[in-house]
């Protein structure tokens, strides 16, 4: 299929587009029937887009180190259409088709106000993010970037909880501060290097001084997405107000983007600012994942508890790609999908019993596995995927992570391996005060177990933790050639 | 069937089990759930056994079995894989053994539990994690087993999760031994650095060549082999309880007592000792590691022995004993007497288990209680019960005639002889071994006091059940343990809770026969293996057997040497061992009661034991305590006070007075800011756009 990127990257909006047109020529009195239809249509494009991005990675030649199914066209003023993708982006690409229709399934019966909206909101974000993944060009890359903001912010805004307006305004201060900094450098690399395509600036040399400078402005952007200690405060009040699937996009796919950015532009394009820069990288990531490891400790809201928990995990992978190895980048890179997959799951199971007793408040909850077995058997299996059991995909990317910066900076390695025993208190902690002990609320007697739909939208999301942390491969096939590609160049570059 | 299909099946027949009973088990109901768990245990028990008949008798070499890769970036390449030698061909038939005798005695045991599918799942999810970990051919694996058998751990001390203090004590053992893990995991990748490999079997060639390599951060300069060798022990701690790291092994004794025996006993807490012996050729090249393992492992044999002493519930006095037991193992391993220590793990199985279980059957006969100042006189009552638990008792304290020409005694007699004059002898040459040989000797009489102090306690003496006051105790301590599973799952088999409304005859009874098989088993265990074996682990045939799974530095002859101690060293631990028989009898059997006022009146050192020399306390005060004051400092200060005080909220502050101005294009809705916003990216897009030269 030619233009593979571009009907991947695009059906999302143009199922959006269906929905509008539908809701713009429908009576109102049809608004029902509409907004049933609405969900049909948002269903069937999302799947329709993980099935292509499936057929994407079995096309896709894993021993070749460049980008592939590239679309390049003139666009205006130098600027071009230019798509592209190489292993580590394809599996975002995947992760992101992955997940939305899992979100999408998630909010069927959670939504009631603006369904339509919504559904718009979901797939005209699904667009923008698997635009940035495939997206070649810098101003390309940078609307996709930015714009995958707005629905993000009407997301939180329009669907979350009491205090959205204080969550949307700190999420948006915190964002656009970093990418005004981020939006200053790229133009200053394109008037340089008088190029906006993202493979040639790769191989464009930046004077020591000028790449300082540009690292410092993408990681600026990069960090506050991520985000990184001290401009993560913004995640907590983000996922505490969004509604579920807006939570389990923010933690799976929109986190990903400041690693993403990390690997695509600081590491290749400022291999000396990068190795300059290393040990403050690591200063912060480490702070992160044992200062949020200890917040997370003392949370009694079940969403802030696991927002604080994915700071910390993040910690493991802007630690891994500076650490400038093919153990650190690989690591850096599965830990990244690994947490998509674990962190979208956790925010389902919060959503699960959320949707039935409309509280986060752990103290409200207790005893729960009496009357919810299924529930308490996921909830578990993703509690000890996020505490990093090997078995589950979140040890892969813990272990290997840490190993390759053990090499760089032992420190690093050996504080953030503490973080492992953090992250066993509060998971655990988490998971007795909901699950065991006796059901002594009065108001949780009649509980329900998991229905099937609920159970389908979590089989995928156990598949998936399980197989890839029995079979890591999966995605060490896909990332193994460009990832030593990219460490070639760069040691390569720190080394001259 | 092939050696290598035959492994296979073994490894992979406890995972078969424990998915069917943990997926389907509600489904196919209770003893369908039962019968295929423990089917598939014995199954996998009988294989065990030929493939050790085949390893010992039949000649068959050491092999690999490749299943598929797991983690392979670079250097950094894993396997899914089976390797069969000696050390793991000794472990498979104790881990196979026991759990199935396990299995089988769970179906007593756990008659009443409403939720006999989950345990016996949980108990075959044990199983095969720890099949995982001796079978692993790379760290990766090692490490999968590792943190699996702490799964399996967590969830089976937990099992009862409505109990508050149940489901505390799981995470207690999940945590204690993830600090082991934390040193664990730093070992791994010290190891990978300097080996470029994590593969048992490319590794160990290459350690000679690293003899003189450092490893350096900060201003420090360590031995790169001894720094690989410390930091793994870390976890060899955790896991196996050792001083410092012990504090889990006592609280899991809120796991149901089949699950003590198993894991907390005879299986997953010896993984460590395992580990040890498995890295021989990395201790043997690392004194310094070697001797904090020689001096923990002393260290713990000493104070778990001393804290045993002062218990009064019976699991508790066994787990202590069990922790010590485990510094024996270590201490031999660290002096470098890899073969004692892995004939005294293989011993020690067989006899916890039994004593684990015969408890288990006295808790069982005394519906459910646990301190043994309200027993006392159930010889009468359980006289199988009696007999089986002084065999345990005689085999733990290494009861046994030690003449030149003829010995015999049971199993522990062997084992823990060995190690101590192994350690006699490891004191020719140093320290340390001077030092674990009389921690050692000093223990084993400590060991033979609390032993005989339980049995007498237990068996002997006045009946403290009989009178009124003490029935009301027992019956509210056995509605307590039975309305905890009963109240909300009642419905799933109410006639648990009935029979034990219309059972008011409260009289110690012997426990069912499929109780009782297992434990004959692991008598005749307790009895012959150390008899039997002792050539074969320490004896004249220790070099065909090990085959070279175990190594030794060619300077390291203890094996030779502890044979040819002086007379008197061959006496001492059986003269201490009647000493400390003596003692507990005349406290316990000629003068009862004397121990109560003694311990009632008090006195520091008792309470230093009893209260396990304030390790809980300590460890409560600074680091639980400790987590909680920085969360909570980092949370209100840090995020709220600081970050968010300087910057958005201090920013909102700051803009207030400038919005106040611009209050008519404020209206208040977040979208409205959402297009604005898109409105000047595109504005700043095109501005950018139409001024290009490029």
């Amino acid at each position: 299929m030619p233009n593979i990127l571009s009907v991947i990257t695009f059906l999302p909006l143009v199922g959006a587009l269906v929905v509008l047109g539908l809701r713009l020529t429908s009576r109102p009195d049809d608004r029902p029937v509409v907004e049933r239809t609405s969900k049909w249509i948002a269903l069937w494009t999302t799947l329709a887009t993980f099935a292509l991005s499936i057929w994407l990675c079995v096309v896709f030649d894993r021993n070749a180190p460049g980008f592939q199914f590239v679309e390049r066209y003139e666009w205006f003023s130098g600027a071009q259409y230019y798509l592209g993708v190489d292993g580590v982006s394809v599996l975002f690409v995947l992760l992101t088709a992955f997940l939305l229709p899992l979100c999408i399934l998630a909010s069927w019966t959670s939504i009631k106000e603006r369904v339509i909206d919504y559904m718009i909101a979901f797939l005209v974000l699904e667009t923008l993010v698997i635009g940035v993944f495939t997206a070649l060009d810098l101003f390309l890359f940078y609307i996709f970037f930015e714009g995958g903001l707005v629905p993000m912010f009407l997301i939180i805004g329009i669907w979350g909880g009491k205090n959205r307006i204080y969550a949307a305004y700190k999420f948006f201060l915190y964002t656009l501060l970093g990418s005004v900094l981020m939006l200053a450098a790229m133009l200053y690399m394109a008037y340089t290097a008088g190029t906006t395509s993202i493979p040639e600036l790769m191989k464009f040399h930046f004077d020591p001084m000028t790449q300082q400078l540009l690292w410092i402005g993408f990681f600026a952007s990069f960090a506050v997405k991520m985000p990184m200690w001290p401009v993560h405060t913004w995640l907590p009040d983000a996922h505490v107000e969004a509604p579920t699937a807006g939570s389990v996009i923010l933690a799976g796919i929109l986190l990903k983007l400041g690693g993403y950015g990390f690997l695509r532009f600081n590491l290749p394009m400022f291999p000396q600012a990068s190795e300059l820069f290393a040990p403050f990288v690591f200063t912060l990531s480490v702070i992160a994942i044992v200062y949020t490891s200890l917040v997370a400790f003392r949370q009694t809201d079940i969403k802030k508890l696991i927002a604080y928990s994915s700071v910390a995990h993040m910690g493991f992978v802007t630690m891994g790609i500076f650490a400038g190895n093919a153990l650190g980048i690989q690591g850096a890179i599965f830990q990244m999908l690994s947490h998509g997959v674990i962190s979208g799951a956790l925010f389902l199971c919060v959503g699960v019993i959320y949707d039935r007793m409309h509280t986060r408040e752990i103290a409200f909850y207790g005893g729960l596995t009496s009357r919810m077995p299924i529930y308490a058997a996921t909830f578990l299996l993703f509690t000890m995927a996020n505490v990093g059991l090997p078995g589950t995909s979140g040890f892969i990317g813990e272990i290997t992570t840490m190993t390759g910066v053990y090499n760089v900076s032992t420190w690093a390695a050996i504080v953030s391996a503490s973080g492992v025993i953090f992250s066993a208190v509060y998971a655990l902690t988490l998971y007795r005060r909901v699950m065991f002990g006796e059901l002594t609320n009065p108001q949780l007697a009649n509980i329900s177990d998991m229905d099937w739909r609920e159970m389908a939208v979590f089989a995928p999301l156990v598949i998936g933790t399980l197989a890839l942390g029995v079979y890591p491969n999966f995605v060490f096939d896909f990332t193994t050639a460009s990832v030593d590609a990219l460490v070639a160049t760069y040691q390569a570059a720190i080394a001259g | 069937m092939s050696s290598e299909t035959l492994v296979t099946v073994l490894v992979f027949a406890p995972l078969v089990g424990a998915a069917i009973a943990g997926l389907f088990g509600r489904r196919i109901g209770d003893k369908p759930s039962m019968a295929i768990t423990t089917g598939l245990l014995f199954l996998a028990c009988a294989l065990a056994w030929v493939n050790f008949y085949n390893h010992t008798w039949g000649h068959q070499a050491k092999f690999l079995v490749e299943l598929f890769p797991f983690i392979q970036i670079g250097d950094f390449k894993s396997a899914w894989s089976i390797r069969v030698d000696a050390l793991s061909s000794v472990m498979l038939i104790v881990v196979t053994t026991v759990s199935a005798l396990v299995h089988l005695y769970s179906w007593g045991y756990m008659a009443e539990d409403p939720a006999k599918p989950r345990f016996f799942a949980y108990l075959s999810l044990f199983t095969f994690a720890m099949l995982a970990l001796v079978t692993a051919n790379d760290f990766m694996q090692l490490f999968f087993g590792w943190e699996g058998v702490g799964l399996a751990s967590y969830l089976l001390i937990g099992f009862w999760y409505q109990k508050a203090s149940a489901s505390g004590a799981a995470i207690k053992a999940f945590v204690v031994n993830r600090v082991g893990d934390f040193g664990f995991a730093l070992g791994i990748m010290t190891v990978f650095w300097m080996f470029h490999t994590i593969r048992f079997d490319e590794l160990f060639p290459l350690i000679p060549t690293m003899a003189g390599k450092t490893w350096a951060f900060g201003n420090w300069t360590f031995s790169a082999l001894d720094l690989a060798g410390f930091l793994l022990f870390i976890g060899a701690m955790g896991k196996s309880a050792q001083f410092f790291l012990h504090t889990w092994l006592p609280d899991a004794m809120e796991g149901p007592t089949p699950v003590s025996a198993l894991i907390h006993a005879a299986t997953m807490v010896t993984a460590g000792v395992y580990m040890v012996c498995l890295l021989s050729p990395i201790y043997e090249a690392a004194p310094v590691a070697s001797q904090i393992v020689a001096v923990i492992g002393a260290i713990t044999a000493l104070f778990a022995a001393t804290v045993g002493l002062a218990q009064n519930d019976i699991k508790r006095v066994i787990a202590y004993s069990t922790c010590s037991q485990l510094g024996y193992m270590f201490f031999a391993a660290g002096i470098g007497a890899y073969q004692a220590a892995m004939f005294h793990l293989f011993t020690h199985a067989f006899f916890k288990a039994l004593l684990f279980l015969g408890a288990g059957s006295v808790i069982h006969g005394m519906h459910h209680e646990q301190d043994m100042r309200k027993m006392g006189g159930l010889a009468k009552y359980m006289v199988l019960t009696f007999a089986m638990m002084t065999v345990g008792t005689i085999a733990i304290t290494g009861l046994g005639f030690p003449g030149h020409g003829f010995q015999f005694g049971f199993a522990g007699f062997y084992s823990k002889d060995a190690i101590l004059e192994a350690a006699f002898a490891a004191g020719a040459h140093s320290e340390v071994g001077k030092f674990a040989f009389f921690i050692g000797l000093f223990a084993a009489i400590l060991t033979a006091y609390y032993s005989w102090r339980l049995v007498f306690m237990t068996f002997f003496g006045t009946p403290k059940w009989d009178h009124a006051e003490a029935h009301g105790h027992a019956h509210d301590a056995h509605a307590d343990d039975h309305a905890s599973a009963a109240q909300f799952e009642s419905h799933t088999e109410p006639g648990a809770e009935h029979e034990h409304a219309v059972d008011h005859d409260h009289k110690p009874h012997e426990s069912p026969w499929v109780m009782l098989i297992p434990l004959f088993v692991l008598s005749a265990g307790a009895i012959v293996a150390g008899f039997f074996f002792a050539p074969y682990f320490i004896g004249e045939k220790q070099a065909e057997f090990w085959g070279g799974a175990i190594f030794n530095a060619a300077s390291n002859h203890l094996l030779h040497e502890m044979h040819e101690v002086p007379t008197w060293v061959r006496w001492a631990p059986l003269v201490g061992s009647v000493g400390g028989l003596l003692v507990a009898a005349w406290f316990y059997l000629l003068h009862e009661g004397l121990a109560k006022r003694m311990a009632d009146r008090g006195g520091p050192l008792h309470s230093f034991f009893y209260n396990k020399w304030y390790f809980d306390e300590l460890y409560d005060f600074v680091f639980v305590r400790g987590a909680r004051f920085l969360g909570d400092l980092f949370w209100k200060g840090g995020d709220q006070k600081l970050i968010d005080g300087l910057g958005p909220n201090g920013f909102a502050a700051a803009s207030i007075a400038a919005a106040k101005r611009l209050v008519r294009i404020q209206t208040g809705y977040v979208y409205h800011y959402a297009f604005v916003m898109l409105l000047g990216v595109a504005g700043l897009l095109t501005f950018v756009i139409a001024n290009w030269h490029g």
